[in-house]
């Protein structure tokens, strides 16, 4: 196989700069859904036992009243209700400000008393989140990201060189801001699993960029000449693309079939996976080397 | 020449692996430890805030909820040197939290649950998984949270079953040795009760003198001791008690009448049961058909080292789901997709190494040659590979908690295993493979002609 990988770098950097517009757009305009995980709150999945509507839902909520976080008596009015798609049964999320013990039981109570036949196991889920820990959530991410960043450059800067580190770096905060993206759009809710999703999407692209400069690195011991340094990486490139595709490919065989037939409470983990995965795969092809062999020629004229 | 010993020795390592499967498999699956979101349950993390100060507890609304700004800046003031650990300066005693424990567990002995985890995290957390059986109707999960969530009531009451003094009374109680008139250290609980409570505790045990006082807690008996004589100084001291052990579980439940703190609720997450086992379900049965297609897919494209990959993934299936439950592991819904994550990225170290030796028979070199220097040359790549995502892998274990920690623990061993089978079983089989001579074309080995 030889294809230009190195040539067309100004293409493979104009789409992912667009990848990223799009990315940008989506946030400014749609935001993120973020869970109860992050803001703290009540999340109950009921399953109902007949025919509803989300307004009908909602009209119910409205006679329902809790303190919310400044103290003062609200109505559940304005609670997050969606229907789940795709589910047999009639299952709907209901997304409240933080409920204490007994305001839950209340609610509760008050869905026995207006929909027949709804008791216990129409209770599939219910969770509460106090917000220190959303807090503390978003705390302990950044800070793992930012230690994983820390501890992957001090490897790759010692098994490798610095600048193979840096460049290996970008790809992971690109497939970060393809994962946020992507939540953005598909307005999947952000919760816990988001953060482990973000970070085993960091480890395996920097699994499939560290191949790749491998190879480069391999290659440059043989081919010193730093003129022929764009065959080199095209090269190395070509010599991994048919791995990279492959593991890709096998990867997204077990996350597509978690995605397609995991069921709904596997989604929120499949979804930015497959994404990831892809995004990964792009990345680690299309950025990390070119990136490299970027640098290395802005090197290359400074010193002439 | 066909080398058969070798060709045998090769379809006899395969059936091995195939035989371990089929032994180990069911009984893996059997003795794993699932999540309380895999099997249905219930999950609540509490804080101990001291109440000291009067008796001036925060109420929950007077929380001001941050935003997510003043959040993050308030995680790197935290980071450089700022204070936001002000709020845990009141300390709760290691004491105290040892008799929260005790009267949580109690409470939730009532219902019979099996293995249920009720564990102190830091400083003043308590994390409580309980499983649920849904065949199981005295096992409800909104009557558990309820449980869970009420303040302990401590009664000492009168023969007429009268409350005469609560536990708001009680200022103390431990456990201690005391001699007794054989001149023998007993294990006893010591209690020590306020003025107010020492006057009722004197007027309780005047009047009762030769009769039981019983103690209740959250309505029900916890001890029933018998006055001996009227105790006026309000220290008091129940005798009986079997071990010292014994002594100080019983101090810890009276405690827990007095404790100086209230208890808020974190974070509590029930899962109905049937989303657990239909979860479950889901997700093996997503699995298991992404291994067969991934098998497929090995098949057609790497044919007879593709086969050998196959089996090489069993090896690896079979070795993780081991490693699991010998680490006594937990596996939770995140858990399940870093699982099958990883099944997609232990074929990695597959395909890197047969792309090398496919390279290296498309130079012209001969299959065992070929698998030779293939290994060799895959070797640094496989480990730079896995030893970054590793170091991620060990981040994600250190900071996180729960969910997220279990994801953790499942990618790591994923990722070491996947190593092992690799580089081990791969290499021995593939060797056997290209040493039996059995494989003339070179087609078979995946290469194009």
């Amino acid at each position: 196989m030889n294809l230009d990988f190195i040539g067309k770098r100004k293409l493979w950097y104009i789409i992912a700069l667009s990848i990223i517009a799009i990315g940008i757009v989506s946030l400014a305009v749609q935001g993120l859904n973020f869970g109860i995980d992050f803001t703290g709150g009540t999340r109950l999945v009921l399953d109902m036992p007949g025919e509803f509507s989300e307004s009908e839902i909602r009209d119910f909520l409205a006679g329902i009243e809790a303190t919310d976080a400044s103290g003062q008596t609200i109505t559940l009015e304005n609670s997050y209700i969606q229907r789940i798609i795709g589910s047999q049964d009639n299952e709907v999320v209901i997304r409240t400000v933080p409920l204490t013990e007994a305001e839950r039981e209340t609610l509760l109570d008050a869905f026995e008393g207006e929909w027949d036949g709804f008791n216990q196991d129409s209770i599939q889920n219910m969770e509460n989140v106090g917000p220190t820990v959303g807090g503390e959530l978003l705390r302990n991410a950044l800070l793992a990201l930012l230690l994983a960043s820390a501890a992957l450059i001090a490897y790759i800067s010692y098994r490798f060189q610095f600048k193979f580190a840096v460049t290996a770096l970008v790809p992971l905060l690109f497939d970060s801001f393809v994962l946020i993206s992507a939540f953005s759009i598909f307005q999947v809710e952000l919760n816990q699993p988001f953060v482990a999703v973000v970070l085993t999407i960091v480890g395996y692209s920097i699994n499939a960029t560290i191949v790749i400069f491998d190879r480069v690195r391999e290659n440059l011991r043989h081919s010193a000449s730093e003129k022929k340094l764009a065959g080199t990486v095209n090269l190395s490139v070509n010599q991994t693309v048919v791995r990279s595709i492959i593991t890709s490919l096998t990867t997204l065989l077990v996350v597509g079939c978690l995605l397609f037939l995991g069921g709904e409470t596997l989604t929120p983990f499949a979804l930015p996976l497959f994404i990831g995965i892809i995004s990964g795969t792009f990345s680690s092809i299309f950025i990390a080397a070119p990136l490299w062999y970027t640098w290395k020629l802005h090197e290359q004229k400074a010193r002439a | 020449m066909i080398q058969w010993t070798k060709l045998l020795t090769l379809v006899l390592i395969m059936t091995i692996i195939a035989a371990a499967a089929a032994v180990s498999v069911p009984l893996i699956i059997e003795n794993i430890n699932l999540g309380i979101d895999l099997q249905g349950g219930v999950y609540v993390l509490l804080e101990a805030q001291p109440t000291d100060d009067g008796g001036a507890a925060t109420e929950e609304g007077e929380v001001e909820q941050p935003n997510l700004w003043q959040r993050v800046t308030g995680w790197f003031d935290g980071l450089f040197g700022g204070g936001d650990e002000g709020e845990s300066s009141s300390q709760v005693s290691a004491q105290d939290m040892a008799a929260t424990i005790a009267v949580l567990n109690n409470r939730v002995d009532a219902f019979g649950l099996s293995e249920p985890i009720i564990q102190q995290e830091g400083d003043r957390r308590i994390r409580i998984e309980l499983a649920t059986d849904p065949s199981n109707p005295e096992q409800n999960q909104r009557d558990i949270l309820e449980t869970i969530g009420k303040t302990a009531l401590l009664e000492f009451r009168n023969a007429d079953g009268e409350t005469v003094i609560t536990g708001a009374n009680l200022l103390n109680a431990r456990a201690a040795f005391q001699t007794d008139e054989f001149g023998r250290d007993v294990p006893v609980v010591a209690l020590e009760f306020d003025s107010e409570g020492a006057q009722l505790f004197a007027d309780l045990t005047e009047s009762h003198i030769g009769q039981q006082v019983p103690i209740y807690l959250d309505g029900e008996v916890i001890s029933a001791p018998q006055v001996q004589t009227a105790i006026t100084n309000g220290e008091a001291v129940i005798t009986g008690a079997g071990t010292i052990d014994e002594a100080a579980e019983l101090a810890n439940l009276l405690r827990s009448g007095a404790l100086p703190m209230e208890l808020v609720q974190l974070e509590v997450r029930s899962v109905g049961p049937t989303l657990g086992t239909d979860s479950l379900m889901l997700s093996l049965w997503a699995g298991l058909i992404g291994l067969g297609l991934v098998v497929v897919f090995m098949l057609i494209f790497y044919r007879v080292p593709g086969l050998v990959a196959s089996f090489a993934l069993l090896a690896y299936v079979v070795l993780v789901l081991g490693a699991m439950v010998g680490l006594n592991a937990v596996l939770t819904l995140p858990g399940v997709a870093g699982l099958i994550l990883t099944v997609g990225m232990a074929v990695d170290a597959n395909v890197i190494i047969f792309e090398r030796i496919k390279e290296e028979l498309n130079n012209g070199k001969s299959p065992r040659a070929s698998v030779d220097s293939g290994f060799r040359k895959a070797f640094s790549t496989i480990l730079d590979a896995n030893l970054t995502t590793l170091i991620v892998a060990a981040i994600l274990f250190w900071l996180g908690t729960g969910g997220v920690r279990g994801f953790a623990v499942t990618l790591a061993i994923g990722i070491i295993i996947s190593m092992i089978t690799a580089l081990l079983i791969t290499r021995i089989m593939m060797n056997y493979l290209v040493s039996s001579n059995v494989i003339r074309n070179k087609w078979l080995l995946g290469v194009k002609k």
